[in-house]
C-alpha cells in the first residue's frame, strides 16, 4: 500500500510541476475508482464523484492534507499561488453554497464539498454581498418604517456601509483565524485525528455566512416577530454547519472544552446576527398609539395608510 | 504582473522627417515627431480615442478597439463627474449623509481594481488596466442616469419623480453590467463567466444605490 501510496505520489508531483509550467492547460487524469479524487481541471471527475462522495465522508485528515500540501507549488511572492485559491468553477461555488444552506446531518461541509480544494473566493464576495444587503436592507426597512411621519426626512446612511464592511471582514477572517490558532494549540496537546487548515476554516465560515443574505433581505418586513423567527431559523442553519464541521475537531479532547469550544463559537455567530439586526434595523413601532391592539391588526391599519 | 505583457501603445507614432544627410548638428528632437506637431493635436488626437470609446460603449458591439487601446482619462472624467453630482445632498455634515466625494472615489476605483483582480484570479486573459479601462468606461450611462435623476429632481421631489428615477436608474444600470460584460465576459474561461460576471453587477448595484438615494437638502 505504501509503494502504491508513494508512485500516486510521484505522479502528482510531475502532474503539479506541469501545472506550474503551464497553468492554463488542461490535464485529463483517468481516475482510478478507488483512489483520492484530483482538483485539476478534469471532467473525467464527474463520473467519479458518488463514489469520492462516500470514501471522503469516512476518510481521515492526513491524506488529504498532504494533497493540499501539494497543490500549492508556487512561492507565495508569485500571483500562481494565488491562483490556486481561486480555483474553483461556478457549479462547485454553488454547490459550497446549497451545502451549506442544507445541511446534511453527519455529513461534514469540509470532507464534503472542500476536500482540500479551499477557496477564497466565495468568502470573500459573499461577505461583500452580505454588507451591502445589510446596509441596503437596514436603509429600506428604516425607510418604510418612519414613512409618513411628518418629521422624518430620508437619510442615505451611507457611513453604515463601512460599519457593517469592518464588521463582517473582521468577523469573516479574524475568528477563523483565533480559532485555528486555538485548535492548532489543543492539536499539539491532544491529537486530534481531524485537523483543518486556515483556508479551510475561513471557508466554512464565509459559506455559512451566506444563508444571512436571504435573511437580511427578509428582515425588511417591519415585524418583530417575523424578524426573530427569520433570525432564529438562519442562526439553526449555519450554526449546524459550523457545528457539524467543528465538532470532531474537539471531541476527542477535554469534554469541557470541546464543549466550551462550540459553545463560544455557536455565541459568536449569534452575537453577529442579533448585532446586526439592532444596528441596522429600526425597531419596527406602532404607528397607532393603542397599546391594545395586537401586532397583526396594527400591521393591517399600517399598511392601509400608505 | 504578466497580466501587463500585453498592454500595448495606444497611439502609432507617426514617422515623419526628411531623409538627407545630415549636415551640421543634429538636433535630438527629430527622433520624436510629436513635439513638432501643435498641441492641438496632440490633445484631439487623445480627446477623439477617448470619444470613440465612449461611443462604444453606448452602442455596446463586440470590438477590440476598447480593449486594445486602453485609456483612463475617461473613467477619471466620469468618477469625478459622478462623485461631484453626489455632493450637495442631505445632511451632508451630519455622519448619517450620503457618500462623500473621497468614499465614491475610493468605492469606484478600489471596485473596479478588486474586480479586475477577482477576474484575473480566477483565470481571465485580459490585462489589468484593459479591464479597468472598460469597467470606468462602463461607469458613463449611470453617471448620464446621475444627470437626469439632479435633473427630475429640480422639478420636485415626490413620488413621480422617484418612480421616474427608479425606471431610469434601473434601467441605466441594466445597460452598464449588459455593456461591460459584453466587453469582458469573452476573456473568461467559459466555466467560470458567472463567477466572474457576479461582482461586476454588484458593483454596478451599489453605484446605482447611491444614486437612487441621492436626496437633496
Amino acid at each position: 500500500i505504501t509503494c502504491l501510496v508513494m508512485y500516486l505520489f510521484a505522479e502528482f508531483d510531475d502532474a503539479a510541476n506541469l501545472l506550474a509550467a503551464n497553468p492554463d492547460a488542461t490535464t485529463i487524469s483517468i481516475d482510478e475508482p478507488v483512489e483520492i479524487p484530483k482538483n485539476q481541471h478534469s471532467h473525467l471527475q464527474e463520473p467519479g464523484r458518488e463514489e469520492d462522495d462516500e470514501l471522503l465522508g469516512t476518510d481521515d485528515s492526513d491524506k488529504t492534507e498532504l494533497l493540499a500540501g501539494q497543490k500549492k507549488s508556487a512561492p507565495f511572492w508569485t500571483f500562481e499561488y494565488y491562483q490556486t485559491f481561486f480555483d474553483v468553477d461556478t457549479y462547485q461555488v454553488l454547490d459550497r453554497i446549497k451545502g451549506s444552506v442544507f445541511p446534511v446531518p453527519g455529513k461534514n461541509f469540509v470532507r464534503l464539498y472542500i476536500r482540500s480544494n479551499p477557496d477564497l473566493y466565495g468568502p470573500f464576495w459573499i461577505c461583500a454581498t452580505l454588507v451591502f444587503t445589510i446596509a441596503v436592507s437596514g436603509n429600506l426597512s428604516n425607510f418604510f418604517i418612519h414613512l409618513g411621519k411628518p418629521t422624518y426626512h430620508y437619510v442615505p446612511e451611507f457611513r453604515k456601509v463601512s460599519i457593517a464592511a469592518t464588521t463582517i471582514y473582521a468577523y469573516a477572517w479574524l475568528v477563523p483565524l483565533a480559532l485555528w490558532g486555538f485548535l492548532m494549540w489543543r492539536n499539539s496537546k491532544v491529537m486530534n485525528i481531524v485537523s483543518y487548515s486556515f483556508l479551510e476554516i475561513v471557508c466554512v465560515y464565509g459559506y455559512s455566512l451566506f444563508i444571512y443574505i436571504p435573511t437580511a433581505i427578509l428582515w425588511i418586513i417591519p415585524q418583530k416577530v417575523v424578524r426573530w423567527v427569520l433570525m432564529v431559523f438562519s442562526l439553526c442553519l449555519s450554526g449546524s454547519v459550523l457545528v457539524m464541521t467543528f465538532w470532531p475537531a474537539v471531541r476527542d479532547d477535554n469534554r469541557r472544552i470541546a464543549v466550551a469550544t462550540v459553545a463560544s463559537i455557536l455565541l459568536l455567530h449569534a452575537l453577529l446576527a442579533v448585532g446586526c439586526l439592532a444596528y441596522f434595523f429600526d425597531a419596527p413601532e406602532l404607528d397607532i398609539p393603542a397599546p391594545i391592539i395586537p401586532a397583526h391588526n396594527a400591521t393591517t391599519v399600517i399598511t392601509k395608510s400608505h | 504582473f504578466p497580466g501587463l505583457a500585453d498592454v500595448s501603445i495606444s497611439q502609432d507614432i507617426p514617422v515623419e522627417g526628411e531623409i538627407t544627410v545630415p549636415v551640421g548638428s543634429h538636433s535630438p528632437d527629430e527622433d520624436y515627431s510629436t513635439l513638432d506637431e501643435p498641441v492641438k493635436d496632440t490633445i484631439m488626437r487623445d480627446l477623439k480615442a477617448v470619444g470613440k470609446k465612449f461611443v462604444h460603449v453606448m452602442y455596446p458591439r463586440k470590438s477590440s478597439a476598447l480593449l486594445r487601446d486602453w485609456d483612463l482619462w475617461g473613467p477619471l472624467v466620469l468618477c469625478v463627474s459622478l462623485a461631484l453630482m453626489l455632493q450637495g445632498g442631505s445632511a451632508d455634515s451630519k455622519d448619517d449623509g450620503g457618500p462623500q466625494f473621497a468614499e465614491v472615489f475610493v468605492i469606484i476605483w478600489f471596485g473596479a481594481v478588486v474586480i479586475t483582480l477577482n477576474s484575473k484570479l480566477l483565470g481571465g486573459t485580459i490585462s489589468f488596466f484593459q479591464s479597468l479601462c472598460v469597467l470606468g468606461y462602463c461607469v458613463m450611462p449611470l453617471t448620464v442616469g446621475m444627470l437626469v435623476c439632479r435633473l427630475v429632481l429640480l422639478a420636485g421631489a415626490g413620488t413621480v419623480s422617484f418612480i421616474i428615477r427608479l425606471i431610469v436608474v434601473g434601467a441605466m444600470f441594466a445597460w452598464s453590467t449588459l455593456a461591460s460584460t459584453a466587453f469582458l465576459a469573452d476573456s473568461q474561461p467559459p466555466n467560470r463567466k458567472a463567477l466572474v460576471v457576479y461582482p461586476i453587477f454588484l458593483f454596478y448595484f451599489v453605484i446605482s444605490w447611491m444614486i437612487l438615494t441621492f436626496t437633496p437638502q
